[in-house]
């Protein structure tokens, strides 16, 4: 495809990716935290809120927000990075590690789909979300999570594009068989491995 | 306040790629609370991962659109949220 | 029998001129080959793209009236913002800027749809509402129309002198300022933010049925929005323009 028009001077803000091995292809750096929303930023109380994982699974689990703060937490770096393309190295977060909220809960499912206030879903194998991969987090940067960057807490799971770490999740459900969520059943690939650039159907 | 949420009128530059007719004064009639009004009337999420027209009333998805710049380019588009679309021929 | 469909394309536009109004603010006039005309309130999408490749897109609204041959866009420069601060301070006359338009018929005002006309901006949100008071006036019209607009300071009050101009030869055209940061001596006008009773005495009574536009920042928009549907007027005749996080 031909080069189109260029901006005489248009440098933009990004900054070139430093280094191969941190940032995956097609991807760069930005400064600041973009913040990309597919509905209205929710505001349940604390006192309502609840985490739920249920489904394929002999006993619902519930925690109520004490409860879930009550758990131990785990602090940790890692790189995000999102399909549109910007990345953000050695981002701190705090948050509980699904293995333990799924520690004991025995379950054929091989699917979980994590549900958020609002209605966004996002979808994945259940061995994605295990083995020290996957943390509800509810600490940013040393300070609560925003509500605008999915507080009081979001899915974080930083190996996959970030679409996949739902904010404002609510639960998980464990399930048999797959279900693309928001953004999967719309054009974006449904497994999302930044390393592999797999950011849209058939990629 | 949400800065994220903007007026439907937002969502015009994209829904123009798809849509040859002017679609912010088109009448969007919400699938799920039976709502109806003009889309520009809506709210709109925009940005780059994609737009979302949501019902103003319920906050319904009426519209999602994703669109794929590299390559060939591809557009996707949901509309499941509208039971129906009424477009003007001529203002 | 309906009118050919049209495809929205990108066009290359000559910068014809840049003008500095305010300290913040810009107006860049260009020539768009192939422009179809637009309706006062309408935006277009401009596009830059780097060498590598890279692109950032923003909307503008058009502050020209339809009847201008050349097509002018407001830019605020914020401080930390990627597009408007390449607008404000590199692109000059003869550069070539990327957008397509017009966009959004839905926020739009023609002398037709008559008024009473309420318009209510905030900073950079009078750009859509200029074009509106601008095409009434190529176009003669006497429709009464109020404009309340927010700045920060005198200063800072985008298009004062034309808004001046054009009010003081025209009686059915009247401006209402409110600075809400500083004033200068002697200042007898509003001086806060926009607020339900400011309406309540600034506004045309509901009864009279007025068209309301609104745009700027969306915490002043959605104010004044919630605040005239308060007061009585009908949402369906009040427009709202956010301008999010990125601006107008």
């Amino acid at each position: 495809m031909g080069r189109g028009f260029i901006s005489r001077g248009f440098r933009g803000r990004r900054r070139r990716a430093e280094g191969d091995d941190r940032v995956p292809p097609g991807q760069y750096l930005v400064d600041g935290f973009p913040v990309l929303s597919a509905g209205p930023t929710p505001h349940t109380p604390l006192a309502e809120w609840t985490f739920v994982i249920e489904g394929e699974i002999d006993e619902p689990r519930t925690w109520s927000w004490e409860e879930f703060r009550a758990l131990p937490s785990e602090e940790f770096t890692r790189d995000i990075h999102c399909v549109t393309k910007w990345s953000k190295l050695g981002t701190t977060w705090e948050g509980v590690s699904l293995d333990l909220l799924l520690e004991g809960v025995d379950t054929a499912a091989e699917y979980v789909v994590a549900f958020s206030d609002g209605g966004y879903t996002t979808n994945l194998p259940l061995e994605e979300a295990t083995g020290g991969k996957a943390w509800i987090a509810h600490t940013y940067e040393g300070e609560p999570l925003s509500p605008e960057h999915g507080g009081p807490a979001r899915l974080l799971i930083p190996h996959l594009y970030l679409w996949k770490s739902a904010k404002w999740v609510r639960g998980l459900r464990l399930a048999n068989q797959d279900e693309p969520g928001f953004w999967e059943s719309l054009g974006y690939h449904n497994h999302g491995d930044p390393w592999r650039e797999q950011r849209y159907w058939g990629d | 306040m949400d800065e994220q949420r903007l007026d439907g009128n937002a969502a015009a530059g994209v829904l123009a790629e798809i849509f040859t007719f002017e679609i912010t004064t088109a009448r969007a009639a919400c699938a799920r609370c039976g709502a109806a009004g003009e889309v520009g009337a809506q709210m709109a999420y925009v940005t780059e991962i994609g737009t979302v027209v949501r019902c103003a009333a319920c906050d319904n998805a009426l519209i999602r659109v994703v669109r794929q710049d590299d390559g060939p380019g591809r557009y996707w588009l949901d509309l499941k949220g509208v039971e129906y679309l009424q477009l003007q021929q001529r203002f | 029998m309906a009118e050919a469909p049209r495809k929205l394309a990108w066009r290359i536009g000559e910068v014809v001129e840049t003008s500095p109004d305010t300290p913040r603010t810009k107006s860049l006039f260009l020539d768009v080959p192939g422009w179809a005309g637009h309706r006062a309130g309408q935006h277009v999408d401009v596009r830059l793209t780097a060498e590598d490749g890279y692109q950032a897109q923003r909307s503008y609204s058009l502050a020209s009236a339809p009847e201008d041959g050349r097509v002018e866009l407001l830019v605020e420069r914020l401080e930390d913002g990627e597009v408007s601060p390449y607008l404000t301070d590199e692109l000059r006359a003869g550069d070539g800027l990327e957008l397509r338009g017009p966009i959004g018929g839905w926020f739009a005002w023609e002398t037709r749809e008559g008024g009473p006309l309420l318009l209510v901006a905030g900073g950079s949100g009078i750009a859509p509402l200029m074009a509106m008071i601008r095409h009434r006036q190529a176009a003669g019209n006497g429709t009464p129309t109020r404009l309340l607009f927010s700045s920060r300071s005198y200063e800072e009050i985008i298009f004062r002198q034309e808004l001046e101009r054009l009010a003081s030869g025209d009686e059915t055209l009247q401006i209402i300022h409110t600075l809400t940061r500083s004033r200068p001596e002697g200042w007898t006008g509003y001086d806060r933010r926009i607020d339900e009773e400011m309406l309540d005495e600034v506004a045309f009574p509901p009864g009279e049925g007025p068209l309301a536009f609104v745009c700027g920042p969306t915490p002043l928009v959605e104010t004044v929005a919630t605040a005239l549907v308060g007061l009585g007027h009908q949402p369906t005749r009040v427009k709202t323009e956010r301008f999010g996080p990125t601006g107008g």
